[in-house]
């Protein structure tokens, strides 16, 4: 059983709507799998699947070798997620924020403080640490919560668009922080992103559109002598113009 | 064991502290009920004749009678309105962290609901003591009895807060519901005035408010806030109490989609 992440023929419907079709990837452990996609393609949902936001009958998602639909919890204790949308309390400090979350996965007292310390320490926030979140920027916000997501010492990692509303030299920053995460702590981590310049070149790649995967592999790889921007917008095949601005 | 109970005490801590850093809240959630006992109960004083009826040995004002309805009235208000901040959490994203805990959801749920139902209590408590400055007091023992009925009420309203937002697809949507359960529960209930009161202008409408879950609530108070124990009120409490609680696990079952009703 793979130790990653491991996603195989997942699909799902919104009423009549194809969400997924179908979709199956592998992400060997201390990989970092890009998830590139224009808005639409269906990374919200995938997502919303891997953490068990909802569940699906069509497929099996495992995480760290735990079956999402057999023992989720197993499989949800593996796993730290950066969603899309803010989820820090703005009126606690960053620890306090950790420490709840630290709390909702079981742990307290020392154990978590030593935890909170360190993952403050691998995001390079733990100066902050007293300060309240409101009072943070939005890279600093970010930080605290992929620290945050860290704390219970996740073996996979998943970031949905952790960059949206960021600004270039914030966006660059994080990028660079977690492939660094991803290297030296042998980390899973899955980046799901509709910028292509937040995929390097070793990265894994995987590219879906309109619920299915177009192409899987190592981005050098694939993207061969283009860039990965221009064979994005060629294997979507959407007019470049209306993809432009997205990319 | 120990995870859960981690986790219910940081849950039930993260209430206490936005209830610490929401003030505001706290204040207007007082004056409602202070309005209602102060103003209108001084206006219906004159109006309304309230002859003895359990849990009372003799004749009572009519602000002392709507003291119980106005401490379900603060629950009632409270569990709606930490329903509300759900609907507004699940756009935000912040229910989506509590969820993905690995806990299992139902106790997740359960916690967030006696979180909110702790900050309601002390509402009601704060009520009570500023109601006993104005003269309108209860039985010493009673304060102490009521704790037990306040809980399974708060519990009660809360878990239909829940389940309702859980259907809500949006939080535009929800100043619908507050006028299509909030009133109805509160007026078709004893909280203003006795059933037999109410029989007296329509027998149809006092079997409403028989019917009415938030009723038995008001009476289980007033009751306990006498030193009585009302059987079949704190039955119709827990029965609602369960229904509730199983619509709202029904609706935050992860196979439904709690998120994918999208707006």
């Amino acid at each position: 059983m793979i130790q990653g992440l491991s996603v195989d023929r997942v699909s799902y419907r919104y009423g009549d709507k194809v969400a997924l079709d179908a979709v199956s990837f592998d992400v060997a452990p201390g990989r970092f799998a890009a998830l590139l996609g224009p808005n639409g393609a269906g990374k919200s949902t995938l997502f919303s699947l891997l953490t068990r936001l909802f569940t699906t009958g069509d497929g099996r998602i495992s995480i760290a070798g735990q079956d999402m639909g057999r023992t989720p919890r197993a499989a949800l204790a593996r796993m730290g997620v950066v969603f899309q949308s803010p989820t820090l309390d703005l009126d606690l400090t960053i620890r306090q924020n950790l420490s709840y979350f630290a709390a909702l996965h079981g742990l307290s007292g020392r154990d978590a403080r030593r935890r909170i310390d360190a993952a403050l320490d691998r995001l390079e926030i733990r100066a902050r640490a007293g300060e309240k979140a409101r009072n943070l920027n939005g890279g600093h916000r970010r930080r605290t919560e992929i620290a945050r997501a860290l704390v219970h010492d996740p073996s996979v990692l998943l970031l949905d668009e952790p960059t949206v509303g960021l600004d270039a030299a914030a966006r660059q920053s994080i990028t660079e922080h977690v492939h660094r995460l991803c290297a030296e702590d042998n980390l899973t981590v899955l980046w799901a992103t509709h910028l292509t310049d937040e995929v390097y070149d070793d990265d894994q790649l995987v590219l879906l559109h309109q619920g299915r995967i177009l192409a899987g592999g190592t981005c050098a790889e694939l993207r061969g002598d283009k860039s990965l921007k221009d064979y994005f917008l060629d294997l979507t095949q959407m007019p470049r113009q209306s993809t432009e601005a997205a990319l | 064991m120990i995870p859960y109970l981690v986790a219910l005490r940081a849950i039930v801590l993260r209430e206490g502290l936005r209830f610490i850093h929401q003030r505001e809240r706290f204040v207007a959630a007082l004056v409602r009920p202070l309005v209602w006992l102060l103003v209108f109960a001084a206006g219906f004083r004159a109006a309304l004749g309230l002859s003895i009826i359990p849990p009372y040995a003799t004749y009572i004002t009519y602000e002392t009678y709507i003291v119980p309805g106005l401490c379900g009235m603060i629950l009632l208000f409270n569990g709606m309105q930490s329903s509300l901040s759900l609907v507004y959490d699940r756009e935000t994203g912040s229910m989506r962290l509590l969820l993905t805990a690995p806990l299992p959801r139902g106790w997740l749920l359960f916690c967030k609901l006696l979180g909110s139902t702790a900050i309601s209590i002390v509402q009601v408590y704060t009520f009570l003591a500023i109601a006993a400055l104005f003269g309108i007091e209860m039985n010493a023992w009673g304060y102490v009895a009521a704790l037990p009925a306040l809980v399974i009420s708060g519990l009660m309203l809360g878990a239909l807060g829940l389940a309702l937002s859980s259907f809500i697809k949006q939080l535009e949507n929800f100043a619908g519901v507050m006028n299509f359960v909030i009133f109805p529960m509160f007026f078709l209930s004893s909280a203003l005035y006795p059933l037999w009161k109410m029989a007296e202008s329509s027998p149809l409408l006092r079997d409403i408010c028989a019917f009415n879950p938030f009723t038995h609530a008001v009476e289980l108070i007033r009751f306990a806030l006498y030193m009585q124990f009302n059987g079949m009120a704190l039955l119709w409490v827990l029965l609602a109490t369960v229904l509730f609680m199983a619509c709202a696990l029904w609706g935050y079952d992860p196979a439904r989609g709690m998120v994918k009703r999208k707006g």
